[in-house]
């Protein structure tokens, strides 16, 4: 499905290493599966040439990754961003996360990952082998001798399926051709959402969040997410704990989590990606940047670098909390 | 045996320099306005943390409301916009999980405006009543 091979990747990597550009690389490297790469340093060739994959499940966004490992690095390192990453890379670097001086930064175009509960949906539990072919993807499974053989299209990745850009908004050298920013359907679901009662829609988030098992991980995936202190690390806050399902401690987690992230969030999808319960939280975050288009204009997290976020800003003319309802019930 | 009216637990965040002061003119005033309102004084309305709304809830409010100076009166000269803009995306987002939308509000009350202080916390008891006990919010967990 991917445009660029391995190959390429792995003989761009190794040229900047040995001419001494970067020190070391983060790519993406082989995990159990086909299916869960990892993100991995590579600091020499020979590690580059046994470990580094490139598959079409290569989701991980590394902007996160820099706020440490820049700091560790002596040299330079090298980073590869698909384009919704560079997104993330902006943002952070509008946050003074990391010092850009010490990035390369080497864009490689994206067609899209997949997302592997699509394709445990159709392929069911065993998983062997997950081979790229073309528009196709061959999955083999432990009870059958034959691939099965499914499209691409089928299993990409939700928020993959209303990319919102293949234009590149920061780096050092381009692999492939400039891409452009694409009119998605992104805000349908919240607008689906939006459209129902407010019973519906608490049943609908109590049905999502109570699956909610605290692991952290969207907060701990989350390139937007870079605070060294947490509020949720307080042991005294009184949420590190699983709370009942019918209770509202999810809610608040959730609810505090997309909004410390409000205005900042690029809609890169990690939150989503990495849930082990699949709960739909990119809709959380959908939700802020929709109404903060609508409230205070269009503004994407990350196009440039040092745009000020809408909610560490104001106007003297900006509407009432109150009217926002009022605006919500003309839209009925 | 005596029955029981139910009263809603209010939680009202005051501004120091304007709501807080509006308050006590009430009081001075010998304007009523319903006991169960618990005010806390915060020094501006954009100290209001959108954890203490949420945490509010949790315990057992029925209603939150958030009292600051007009827009462009902010004793800190700018807090309060700032407030406007939070409070209008996360109580949009509350709307979004469900939870009704009567149970917050933001009132701008200044200092001289201590009979807008009684009939706002008037309205606002009598709204919080008629949607009854808070149910979607309260945390088991964190209730006597």
């Amino acid at each position: 499905m991917q445009k660029i091979t391995r190959d390429q990747l792995v003989s761009k990597a190794s040229e900047l290493l040995s001419n001494g550009t970067v020190c070391c690389v983060l790519g993406w490297g082989m995990g159990e599966f086909d299916y869960d790469v990892t993100p991995t340093v590579f600091n020499t060739v020979e590690e580059l040439n046994n470990g580094f994959v490139f598959n079409d499940f290569c989701g991980a966004n590394f902007s996160k990754y820099l706020v440490s490992k820049a700091a560790k690095c002596d040299g330079k390192i090298l980073v590869l961003l698909k384009p919704c990453d560079t997104y993330s890379f902006n943002q952070l670097l509008t946050e003074h996360r990391f010092d850009r001086e010490k990035v390369y930064v080497v864009g490689i175009p994206c067609e899209g990952m997949a997302d592997v509960s699509k394709v445990k949906a159709i392929c069911g539990e065993g998983i062997l082998a997950i081979s790229s072919n073309g528009d196709n993807i061959n999955v083999t499974t432990l009870y059958d001798e034959n691939p099965i053989v499914i499209n691409a299209a089928d299993v990409l990745a939700e928020r993959c399926v209303n990319c919102k850009s293949k234009k590149h908004v920061a780096y050092d050298e381009l692999l492939g051709d400039e891409g452009e920013v694409i009119e998605s359907n992104r805000f349908d679901e919240v607008a689906r959402l939006e459209a129902m009662s407010a019973d519906e829609r608490f049943a609908f988030w109590q049905n999502e969040l109570s699956r909610c098992i605290r692991c952290n991980a969207c907060r701990d995936a989350c390139p937007a997410c870079t605070c060294e202190k947490c509020v949720f690390d307080n042991p005294n806050s009184g949420v590190e704990n699983k709370s009942p399902a019918n209770s509202f401690e999810e809610k608040l987690f959730h609810i505090i989590r997309a909004y410390h992230v409000a205005g900042r969030c690029t809609d890169c999808g990690e939150c989503s990606r990495v849930c082990p319960q699949n709960i739909p939280l990119h809709l959380l975050n959908r939700k802020f940047i929709k109404d903060i288009n609508e409230f205070y204009g269009d503004y994407q997290a990350g196009e440039e670098v040092g745009m000020r976020a809408p909610l560490v800003n104001y106007t003297t003319e900006d509407l009432e909390p109150g009217e926002v309802f009022d605006r919500g019930a003309d839209n009925a | 045996m005596q029955v029981n009216e139910y009263k809603p637990l209010i939680v009202a965040f005051c501004c120091n320099w304007c709501s807080y002061a509006g308050a006590d003119l009430a009081g001075n005033n010998r304007l009523a306005y319903p006991a169960d309102v618990k005010i806390i004084r915060v020094p501006c309305s954009c100290r209001v943390n959108p954890m203490f709304i949420l945490r509010a809830f949790q315990r057992g409010a029925d209603g939150v409301i958030i009292c600051g100076c007009h827009p462009g009166d902010c004793h800190y000269t700018s807090g309060n916009y700032y407030t406007r803009r939070r409070m209008a995306a996360l109580f949009s987002m509350l709307d979004y999980l469900g939870i009704e939308k009567e149970r917050t509000r933001v009132e701008w009350v200044s200092a001289a405006e201590g009979a807008k202080f009684a009939a706002t916390m008037n309205d606002f008891a009598k709204t919080v009543a008629s949607l009854g006990e808070n149910k979607r919010l309260e945390d088991l967990r964190c209730k006597k």
